[in-house]
């Protein structure tokens, strides 16, 4: 299956390789990088690219490409998953994933990276077990390590590969014990130049924190669950149960973990916090344009819209931005051609409005397209669908746990067409 | 700290470069360092940061410019410390790419270290060098032997792990009888490990294959859910050819996978999709010979078509009724809850299994999952949107609700948003085109060129396939023509071409306006569409044709060579046509051509010029020329590129590059016949055989955490609960247990039972296991009452029954004239005599399992003729269901003589609910419209439980789920056997044994679903009594309690 392994940060330098069978020269990532320089962006880098005896299956992920070798044939989400799955266990373990950190780390990567495979098939990818073979740096650990000479290595043998519930470690053990769910919901829109709804779509998950003693048996149900109709699970999630008494009932893995991901596609039920009023126009003589945004509140559910931010793709021509705004802040980066308006608050009272020229290369042809305005925000204690937690049960354990909801609604690839 | 520990790493890179010593070996075993730029780069982009070090001021990292060395005697130290700060230094720099392989011996040392990190960091580079040092590397294993035989499984399964790791050829032997006996160890770890350990012994000698596969042919045996992913793996690295070890393990495989990591998922997932191709019937047999045809005669050529005709009856001849195999069945309904998981790999494995495997109506499942996956990271992305361009095509339906959800975004990459046009492309259809041209319309002024290309594209094959907007398509892509990007335009010229092919009589206008356009656009292919549109419909702009070609003459050195091509063939059709204008320019335009650098073109201007310009040598063609040149050419298909991409198993990687991977299976077609199923029964194994109760226990613990009710009754489930010979079990055991009554029904049902496991076992396992059943039932029950016995016999007696004969339909029969009470099933009417103009129906739930397809419920339907005439053609059409529900109809009768009548048994599957399934009966003559409406109790089937298992079912079905009653019992309900008989009647369950003899239990399955269905009538003292039903279906819970309340109360 997975050959090797190359990481490659965005410069194009190759700084960390792993084999899992015989090795592989690095040569080969000579065909990636051919790619890359074919590909500019590098978005638009094949995630699959095929070599005289080689594929190679990519993904980009904050900045560094994980670039694995394969010979034979594998489904290649089989592969993308997987290394997303890595990149995510590295972010678990270190706060964040980037060139730097995985440097840092190196002898921890690489224990890792040989727990998590072998010969190239995944052996261990639940983030509770590798916890139990390797343990994630602290800084308090480290400098005791450098201190004693101890280890990261658990002195435990990991006894959760062995149960028939992998993902979580046995014998946990907490003084306050405590579940969170965070309903976190993103709007997906596409509104077209009058206002309209294109397309929207809800997308939600409910990220866990479950810090419990013991094996605990949770069950979480809701006020209005048909508003689910697709779901995808954590694997600890009883599917049956869901099917019958469309309640999530599961024994959790221990700490952070996505319990569950849903989708609400019915348009109707997609609720558009806000409004944008645009005009955005480039004149013929002149070299130059002219532009005026203006949001408001539209169905925000009596909820204070946060986080407000406009970012505007500007064709090639616009060399700068003169603009007025009375609300926020703004910046035009002319090497990027992106105009981001950050306005924070949404105050129903005084709508925040962004208006002023722009000024064209001369001599360029006015621009046929009009760039699109991606929207970013934010609503506390709101999900938009409405879905509300109902309880949380546990049973197999005897002590009270201390329980809490929260919701977020969040803008995700939300746009507006001019 | 952490960089602080680094530093003497990177100081001894950088003494390395300086040297210069190592550098050579170095660059050989990283040639990714091309001579003239590669070293620069990589040492420019290394050394910042090492001097950063530098600068920040190193304390430590004493003895740098000593090679190794100073590594060396850290590794000889005797502190852990000093050990482990050098072997993470080692693991730096083999993660870094460079050598450290002189350091082996002083590495291999420390193998048997205690301290557990070194000991680990030891075993990574031991995996690294070791088929580098052979020799060396083979002082290590004798510690790996040891620890095979650790006590610790944790122990024994790593030694196995990195054993097998090292790739030395020489212990190959010794890795064998490793993994053998690790195969056969108690730990289920252990033998995870072992069947990871296959594909590498075989990668490493091929020749060990034949012991491999006996091996795998033991773990594939293997129950629990930790083995079955990786002996999976094995199998398909080792022996995916050899079919036949899956046979007997399948329907465990099917039960287990939901209970297995999602990697072994995939693996299991895609392998069964193969193993289905090659031992079940196509689903949609009749329906895809139907499509093939009616397409055929849509594109075929003419001979092409009488060829089919021949093949007609033979396809005909083939048709007939679909009966799908239970076993596929179990594949189909035990993936369906994977579409959920989070694993997108898992998600399409099921995807393709369906659109693979299942019946055409089942398939539309899976674009609800697949759509979802569309919002995970863009390579997923990439790859889903590969698999639903190649889907859309062939099941355009399956995609078209979720049509928006391709719509493109401004942000999304280009290669993201051409494959969403090509899904789009694909998914429209005459409704659907004007919102789609609408969408393309904003993709048009995209920023983004290439993408703006794509969408040009996408709306000539829109254009092409659906008549009524090609003139609105060709409109809005000649307003594109005026667009400023030169791109746009040749685009649209390119499709414009096309389009104008199919029509070209409508639009002179058009092509007048393209060849306007030759002066200004510059992209070749652009230039040489125009050129050729205007040489082949030359007739109907005559005056501008040869003014272009003047042009063009002009210009015709300094063109592209698919232009001069073009130039060419304008000159020649405009020499045919209209000879009088062109000639000279046409021999102009020729001995230009004569003397091209490209030889092609040279060859084109030679061979044009023998075939039009008429001379005494040329031959008898030129003759023909016009005919030749202005032939009618059949207008292009625009064809999507991922049309019978579907050859290849979906989500694989053959797939995606269209073309065959290494290590590719090839997905087999359907069988014409189906194989034998019998292949797949396995025996029940004999417990008493079972050697050490520490093995027995070891099983129980493994039984797999979640799989649900309906896992558990599966085949190696009911093995596996069958293990305690105190319990009576399930299956056929418990059947003869449970007739503790012995009421009629209840022996109906034991029979009922038998047959149906008949149906899974071979006869002679069959004989032997039921004798053995026998023996040991026989000794038990011997105190036991006559009564009892007498049961035994009718038991036995169906059990010869079952034997001598095969055709199930009169085993059927037979039952249910035998022993089916008459008075317990109850007869509904369908058909009224008077209604039906002398044709009467009745029908009844026979409470049969309906043989064909598990999950629906049969119905026995008897027709009686009343008439004075014959009845032709008895049949069901039309039927009208609620979504979901299905019909498998009863094959037709043919004739009903006067006076005769007729019982018939067909099946519906209510999907648990009490709705009515509406179609029409029809004869020859008349058609009637008619119902079946099911009560609530017919739409489950028997479920043998033991008294613990019903209480522990009926612990999980708590809540909610528990309906409580209290009732008055009827005047006639007087003892147990009369309440027992009341239930049983009422609804399709079986008895329970039960120590208490107030309360009586029953259990039961729906028949769609599966679910369990308990019932306790708990009867108190002065005739007062308590019902209670645990059902995981509320509703079907809620019509059960009401109406065993009425049975009972009556």
């Amino acid at each position: 299956m997975i050959h090797s392994l190359f990481l490659i940060n965005n410069a194009g330098d190759l700084f960390l390789e792993k084999h899992w069978k015989s090795v592989i020269s690095r040569s080969v990532c000579d065909y990636f990088f051919e790619a890359r320089e074919k590909a500019v962006e590098p978005d638009n880098v094949p995630p699959v690219i095929r070599t005289p005896h080689h594929y190679l299956i990519n993904i980009y992920r904050e900045k560094i490409f994980f670039v694995s070798v394969i010979q034979t044939e594998v489904p290649p989400l089989f592969v993308i998953e997987f290394l997303h799955r890595v990149a995510e266990t590295f972010q678990d373990y270190f706060g964040e994933c980037s060139e730097s950190t995985i440097k840092d780390n190196v002898v921890i990567v690489y224990e890792l990276l040989e727990e998590m495979l072998d010969n190239g098939f995944p052996l261990a990818t639940e983030s509770n077990i590798l916890k139990e073979l390797i343990r994630p740096p602290t800084i308090l650990r480290s400098m005791v390590n450098t201190i004693t000479g101890s280890s990261n290595v658990g002195e435990t043998l990991p006894t959760g590969q062995l149960s028939t519930i992998p993902w979580r470690r046995a014998g946990v053990k907490y003084t306050n014990n405590e579940a969170y769910f965070d309903v976190v919901e993103e709007i997906d829109a596409i509104l077209d130049k009058s206002g309209t709804t294109v397309f929207a779509e809800i997308q939600g998950v409910i990220d866990a924190c479950v810090k419990l003693s013991g094996m605990p048996d949770l069950t979480l149900s809701f006020m209005n669950p048909r508003l689910l109709d697709d779901v995808s699970f954590h694997p600890c999630v009883r599917y049956k149960r869901w099917e019958s008494e469309r309640v999530i009932s599961f024994v959790p893995p221990d700490g952070n973990f996505q319990l569950m991901s849903y989708h609400i596609s019915a348009q109707n039920l997609v609720a558009i916090p806000v409004y944008v009023k645009q005009n955005i126009s480039f004149f013929e003589t002149g070299s130059s344009g002219r532009l005026d945004i203006t949001v408001g509140p539209k169905q925000t559910m009596g909820k204070t819209v946060e986080g407000l931010v406009v970012t505007v793709h500007m064709p090639k021509v616009v060399l700068s931005a003169n603009l007025n705004a009375t609300q926020g802040t703004y910046n035009y980066d002319p090497v990027t051609k992106i105009l981001v308006w950050d306005i924070g608050k949404l105050n129903p009272q005084k709508l925040p409005n962004l208006k002023g020229s722009l000024s064209l290369q001369s001599g360029a042809p006015k621009p046929e397209e009009n760039p699109s305005l991606n929207i970013d925000l934010k609503i506390q204690q709101l999900a938009i669908s409405g879905l509300k937690v109902n309880r949380l049960d546990m049973y197999g354990e005897k002590y009270k746990p201390f329980k809490g909801v929260k919701y977020v609604t969040k803008a995700g690839k939300f746009q507006v067409r001019t | 700290m952490q960089k602080l520990l680094q530093l003497p790493v990177n100081a001894v890179n950088i003494v390395k470069g300086v040297q210069g010593v190592t550098q050579g070996q170095e660059e050989a075993l990283s040639p990714v360092l091309t001579p003239d730029s590669g070293p620069q780069n990589w040492y420019s982009a290394v050394q910042p940061e090492e001097l950063r070090h530098l600068r920040s001021g190193g304390t430590g990292g004493g003895g740098w410019g000593r090679g190794h060395d100073d590594l060396k005697e850290m590794l000889d130290s005797n502190k852990d410390s000093l050990k482990l700060e050098a072997m993470k230094r080692i693991v730096a720099m083999i993660a870094r790419g460079k050598n450290a392989s002189d350091l082996f011996p002083a590495v291999v040392k420390n193998v048997a270290c205690k301290n557990i990190e070194v000991k680990k960091l030891v075993y990574v580079y031991l995996v690294r060098y070791a088929e580098e040092q052979q020799d060396l590397a083979l002082l290590s294993i004798s510690t790996f032997q040891r620890g095979l035989k650790d006590p610790n499984q944790l122990i024994r399964a790593s030694a196995l792990r990195v054993l097998s790791s090292i790739r030395v050829t020489i212990i190959v032997p010794i890795m064998m009888l490793a993994i053998k006996e690790a195969a056969s160890d108690m730990s289920p770890y252990v033998r995870k490990t072992a069947a990871h350990a296959i594909p590498k012994l075989h990668s490493l000698d091929p020749e060990q294959k034949d012991q491999l596969i006996e091996v795998i042919e033991k773990l594939l045996a293997d129950k629990t859910t930790l083995v079955a992913g990786s002996v999976v793996m094995a199998f398909e690295e080792v022996c995916p050819d050899r079919i036949d070890l899956i046979h007997k393990n399948y329907r465990k495989l099917c039960n287990l996978l939901i209970d297995v990591e999602e990697w072994g998922q995939v693996v299991i997932i895609n392998m069964l999709t193969r193993y289905a191709r090659t031992q079940f019937l196509n689903p949609n047999i009749n329906e895809s010979l139907l499509e093939e045809n009616s397409e055929k005669a849509f594109y075929a050529s003419d001979d092409e078509e009488e060829e089919d005709k021949k093949a007609e009856p033979a396809t005909l001849a083939k048709r007939k009724p679909y009966v799908m195999d239970p076993d596929h069945r179990l594949l189909l309904r035990n993936t369906k809850p994977l579409l959920q998981s989070r694993n997108a790999a898992v998600v399409m494995a099921v995807a393709q299994l369906y659109f693979h495997l299942a019946p055409k109506a089942e398939v539309g499942i899976i674009a609800k999952a697949l759509v979802r996956l569309m919002r995970s990271h863009s390579e997923v992305q990439y790859v889903v949107l590969q698999n639903v361009a190649t889907m859309s095509i062939k099941r355009r339906g399956m995609f078209e609700p979720y049509l928006k959800s391709f719509y493109i975004r401004s942000t999304d990459p280009t290669q993201i948003k051409v494959l969403k046009l090509e899904v789009l492309t694909n998914l429209a259809n005459e409704t659907n085109i004007s919102t789609i041209l609408r969408e393309f319309q904003t993709y048009i002024k995209s920023m983004d060129k290439d993408f703006v290309a794509a969408s040009i594209q996408a709306i000539g094959r829109c254009a092409t396939n659906i008549g009524e907007v090609r003139d609105t398509c060709l409109n809005g892509l000649v307003q594109l023509l005026s667009n400023r990007d030169e791109l746009v335009v040749a685009e649209s010229v390119v499709v414009i071409k096309k389009l104008l092919q199919m029509q070209p009589e409508q639009h002179s206008d058009i092509i007048k306006h393209m060849a306007k356009l030759i002066d200004n656009i510059q992209v070749p292919m652009a230039r040489a569409s125009i050129l050729w549109l205007i040489g082949e419909y030359c007739e109907h702009v005559p005056k501008i044709a040869p003014d272009v070609l003047r042009k063009m003459a002009k210009s015709f050195t300094n063109e592209e060579d698919i232009v001069k091509l073009q130039i060419i063939n304008l000159a020649a059709k405009l020499y045919l046509t209209n000879s009088k204008q062109s000639k000279l320019l046409t021999q102009y335009v020729l001995n230009l051509a004569k003397y091209d650098q490209n030889y092609d073109i040279r060859d084109r201007a030679r061979f044009i010029r023998q075939l039009i310009v008429p001379t005494d040598k040329s031959g008898a063609l030129s003759k023909y020329a016009k005919k030749l040149f202005l032939a009618l050419k059949p207008a292009p298909v625009l064809e999507s590129p991922f049309k019978d991409r579907d050859h290849f198993q979906l989500g694989s990687l053959s797939h995606l590059l269209n073309a065959k991977a290494a290590g590719y299976q090839e997905l087999p077609n359907w069988p014409e016949s189906a194989p034998d199923p019998s292949v797949r029964n396995v025996e029940i194994p004999d417990w008493s055989k079972c050697s050490s109760r520490k093995d027995r226990k070891e099983k129980k613990v493994e039984k797999p955490f979640y799989s649900d009710s309906e896992g558990e009754s599966g085949p190696t489930e009911s093995a596996d609960s069958g293990n305690c010979e105190s319990d009576s079990g399930s299956g056929s055991a418990s059947a003869s247990g449970s007739d503790e009554s012995g009421s009629g029904s209840e022996s109906e049902e034991s029979g009922e039972e038998t047959e149906s496991d008949e149906e899974e076992e071979d006869e002679e396992e069959e004989k032997k296991k039921r004798k053995k059943l026998d023996k040991t039932k026989a000794k038990k029950q011997a105190e036991e009452s006559a009564e009892r016995c007498t049961i035994h016999t009718i038991h036995q007696i169906s059990c010869i029954i079952n034997f001598d004969q095969f055709d199930m339909n009169k085993i059927t029969s037979v039952f249910s004239q035998t022993l089916a009470p008459s008075g317990s099933i109850k007869m509904y009417e369908l058909l009224h005599r008077i209604k039906g103009e002398g044709l009467a129906v009745e029908y009844c739930f026979s409470r049969q399992p309906f043989s064909p397809e598990p999950n629906m419920v049969a119905v026995q339907i008897q027709f009686t003729n009343n008439t004075n005439s014959e009845t032709k053609n008895l049949h069901i059409e039309d039927p009208r269901l609620q979504s979901g529900m299905r019909i498998r109809e009863f094959a037709e009768i043919d004739v009903l003589a006067a006076g005769e009548s007729v019982t018939v048994v067909m099946g519906i599957d209510f999907c648990d609910s009490t709705q009515a399934a509406n179609f029409q009966l029809c004869t020859h003559t008349r058609k009637f419209f008619v119902s079946i409406q099911p009560p609530v109790g017919e739409l489950m089937t028997p479920a043998f439980l033991t008294e613990n298992d019903f209480k522990k079912e009926q612990g999980k079905l708590m809540g909610m789920n528990e309906i409580l009653e209290k009732l008055t019992l009827g005047e006639k309900c007087v003892n147990e056997h009369v309440i027992v008989e009341r239930v049983t009647a009422t609804a399709n369950l079986s008895r329970v044994p039960c120590g208490s003899d107030k309360e009586c239990r029953f259990a039961g399955k729906t028949v769609s679903s599966g679910c369990l269905v308990l019932v306790t009538v708990t009867t108190k003292e002065g005739g007062g009594a308590q019902l209670t039903v645990n059902c995981e279906k509320m509703l079907i819970g809620t019509m059960l309690v009401k109406d065993i309340l009425q049975a009972l109360s009556q």
